[in-house]
């Protein structure tokens, strides 16, 4: 593992020559140390250290990252943009210089210092104990702390307990340049996964550092991966986040998406799309996706594994699929031939309304995408962290109920008594969130039941339903088929209290409402998968007609368990239904491509009767 | 022996070929070149008609062996080419019109890909993979 470098002192020398003819004496214990060090960081044959070895190695340093970054400025490893030997070398001596509280500077380096301390770094020759890792670790985990919020404090209580040893967060991702664009999202997961990231991973990486698989905390976790050539500094620094982020993807899945992502990716699809049942349009997609600069055929391959149903446009999950390949190739990962199971639209409807504590960072997303891809700096994302921290509290609520709105899982509906409790009541508002789903949303979505269980909060207040259903498809008479399908699920479905889900509910409905003009032939598939559904519908509508008056006073607690038992049925239900209307889809997304034919055919003769010539 | 080749119009130049086996690729290159004039002439020939699934059939371009190309032209005047070895007998002219159809579709398919503009060399992995699977079933 060690090699004896072999440019001992010919580092040294490089480094009088690097500094642009600051000699910097090294004494022989430093020089070893150091070469020992740099050749740790950079095997061999490579002749810059990685950028995430290097910071592993600061950040055992106990140093604050202020002057982390200092450090790494004054060494020159900046200018230059990655830490060869004599940045690396000049790099250790600040170190040193700063662990005996020195201010870095070049000159502090020119006295005789001892060697820089490396907090925990388990070699085989010299092992270093520096102060306790927690104090340290704990400083430096605090601002992380917020930022990964609750899923990372939980895995931190157990790390600050061990010994900080430098986490070989191992990933085997492929070495590409990870990218600060999508540092918000990942690191979200990051916290979670670390353990079982390092179980797994520690074997390989036992025999290269000779430690123990554990959790270290954030300071440590910049995983010892193979030496990357870092274009940048910083790069280099947010690198290793992201290379710990993206091995905590690796952990449990690199395909699979946390719940902070998703909440992330839900917030940037109601960027584009305010409506999360319905979908957002190629172009607007693209215009979106191209903000991330991974290059075209990429991006097509992208969405070519995200549209499961190819027809241009992005749903919700499809969103979510996409963006999270964005992210991982983003992050270094290559990008599968098949969508990952993880990341099929059912499986992500299905996954998608657990409890979402956890609010995106919607700004500092918004204030990163613009930027593209731009050199972060480690005390920006300290500060973000803490900034939103604040600003996700407060919005914790609200986001919850905008999921809920927006993931519509029959799965979800057990969850939805204990959100009774929790939401507040937006009725109009949310209602008026038209949910335009697409008819092939339904698949995914609990459709009628949660529609008439919002149709039967309503009676309180006037739905604004009614100026929706106009939107789009006029021609259908969506306001009888919904009628129905409310007093199909208000009999089946105890009425829970006013609290309960208010945006759910036009599911259905705003299956039928109004679509963007751009899929004028989803007229015909809605007012078919209308019509399937109230048939189903109406088998439920013999349970109790006078529910409905009733409703308003039901205690919640009794209507819970009752409406465990309606999930469950609506659930079934539901099941039947989707499949039904899967089929339904498919057909009728052949009829639309034969319709599409018709219309270039027709286009063609039209250009064809002109005089002008044809081909 | 089987190649398949899908051009736009209008000027015709292909947008993507895949050919099993690999060799003599330009022979087929311009086996499906020439064939693009006796598209053409069908098409221009067609009134209302549009869209022609079976459309050439050569008997015997070369003295030593026996091409079939067919043709496909769809409503946007995309043509697909597709040359078969004639000694495969057991490739009927159902099959030949199945899979022009799922050139087609995934032709379709690509296109809703908003990254994709018409007229760009086709490079989907999916539809790779589907003219592959197709052709490993045809040889």
């Amino acid at each position: 593992m060690e090699q004896g470098p072999a440019g001992g002192p010919a580092a040294a020398a490089a480094a009088a020559a690097g500094t642009g003819g600051l000699l910097l004496p090294l004494s022989e214990s430093e020089q070893q140390r150091y070469s020992e060090l740099f050749s740790r960081c950079c095997p061999p044959p490579e002749a810059a250290a990685g950028g995430s070895s290097v910071g592993e190695l600061f950040r055992a340093s106990q140093l604050p990252p202020d002057t982390l970054h200092q450090i790494t400025e004054v060494c020159g490893a900046k200018r230059v943009g990655y830490f060869g030997p004599a940045q690396f070398y000049i790099a250790l001596k600040l170190i040193a210089a700063a662990q005996s509280g020195f201010p870095v500077r070049i000159e502090s380096i020119k006295n005789e210092l001892p060697l820089p301390r490396f907090m925990a770094l388990k070699n085989d020759s010299e092992v270093r104990y520096g102060t306790p890792a927690e104090l340290h670790g704990v400083k430096f985990q605090v601002p992380h702390a917020s930022l990964e919020k609750n899923s990372y404090k939980r895995t931190d209580e157990g790390d600050k307990q061990e010994p900080k040893s430098p986490p070989m967060s191992p990933v085997c991702s492929p070495p590409a340049s990870p990218s600060t664009y999508q540092r918000i999202p990942l690191s979200y997961g990051y916290g979670k996964s670390r353990s079982g990231l390092e179980q797994q991973h520690g074997a390989p990486y036992e025999i290269r550092h000779s430690t123990h698989q554990q959790e270290g905390p954030s300071s440590g976790n910049y995983g010892a991966k193979p030496a990357l050539a870092c274009s940048t500094l910083n790069r280099s620094l947010s690198a290793e986040r992201e290379q710990q982020d993206s091995s905590t993807h690796y952990s449990d899945d690199p395909w699979r998406i946390t719940e902070e992502q998703r909440d992330y990716y839900i917030n940037q699809f109601r960027s584009l799309q305010p409506d999360l049942n319905s979908f957002i349009s190629g172009s607007v997609a693209k215009n979106f996706f191209t903000k991330s600069k991974l290059p075209i055929p990429e991006l097509s391959h992208i969405w070519e594994l995200s549209d499961v149903d190819c027809d241009g446009a992005l749903t919700l999950p499809e969103f979510c699929a996409a963006f999270h390949l964005v992210v991982a190739r983003k992050n270094g990962y290559q990008l599968p031939e098949t969508l990952p199971e993880t990341l099929l639209p059912e499986y992500l409807q299905a996954a998608s309304l657990k409890p979402m504590r956890d609010c995106t960072l919607f700004d500092s997303y918004s204030e990163s995408l613009p930027g593209g891809q731009q050199t972060r700096d480690f005390s920006r994302t300290e500060k973000a962290p803490a900034e939103e921290v604040p600003d996700n509290s407060a919005l914790i609520k609200d986001a919850k109920k905008d999921d809920k709105q927006a993931l519509k899982v029959s799965t979800a509906l057990k969850t939805i008594p204990k959100e009774f409790q929790h939401l507040t009541v937006k009725t109009a508002a949310q209602e008026s969130n038209a949910l335009k789903a697409r008819p092939r949303s339904r698949s995914y979505s609990s459709t009628s039941i949660e529609d008439a269980m919002k149709k039967g909060e309503e009676p309180p207040t006037p739905p604004p339903r009614p100026q929706k259903s106009h939107s789009r498809a006029s021609s259908l008479d969506l306001n009888k088929i919904f009628q129905q399908n409310t007093q199909a699920v208000r009999s089946g479905w105890l009425p829970p209290p006013p609290p309960a889900l208010p945006p759910r509910p036009s599911v259905s409905q705003e299956v039928v409402l109004a679509q963007p003009p751009s899929k004028p032939a989803r007229r015909k598939l809605r007012t078919e998968a209308q019509g399937l559904e109230t048939p189903e519908l109406s088998p439920t509508i013999n349970v109790t007609s006078s529910l409905p008056a009733v409703k308003p006073h039901l205690p919640v607690q009794k209507q819970s368990s009752k409406q465990k038992r309606a999930i469950q049925t609506a659930i079934r239900k539901n099941k039947e239904a989707n499949a039904v209307l899967a089929r339904l889809n498919s057909e009728l997304q052949q009829q639309l491509k034969e319709v599409h034919k018709e219309r270039i055919a027709l286009e063609t003769q039209l250009e064809q009767l002109r005089p002008v010539t044809v081909l | 022996v089987l190649v398949s080749v899908i051009c736009s119009p209008p000027q015709n130049y292909p947008l993507y070929i895949r050919s099993v086996p690999t060799e003599n690729e330009l022979k087929f290159h311009y086996t499906v070149h020439t064939s693009l004039d006796v598209v053409d002439e069908k098409i221009s020939a067609m009134g209302k008609a549009l869209v022609d699934q079976r459309e050439l059939y050569l008997g015997l371009l070369y003295p030593t062996e026996d091409y079939k190309v067919y043709g496909y032209v769809t409503n946007s005047k995309v043509k697909f080419v597709m040359v078969v070895d004639s000694s495969n007998t057991a490739l009927r002219d159902n099959e030949i019109r199945s899979m022009f159809r799922k050139l087609h579709n995934s032709y379709t398919d690509i296109m809703c890909n908003p990254f994709y503009n018409p007229g760009d060399r086709i490079q989907s992995r999916a539809f790779d993979n589907m003219v592959n699977s197709m052709m490993m079933q045809v040889c």
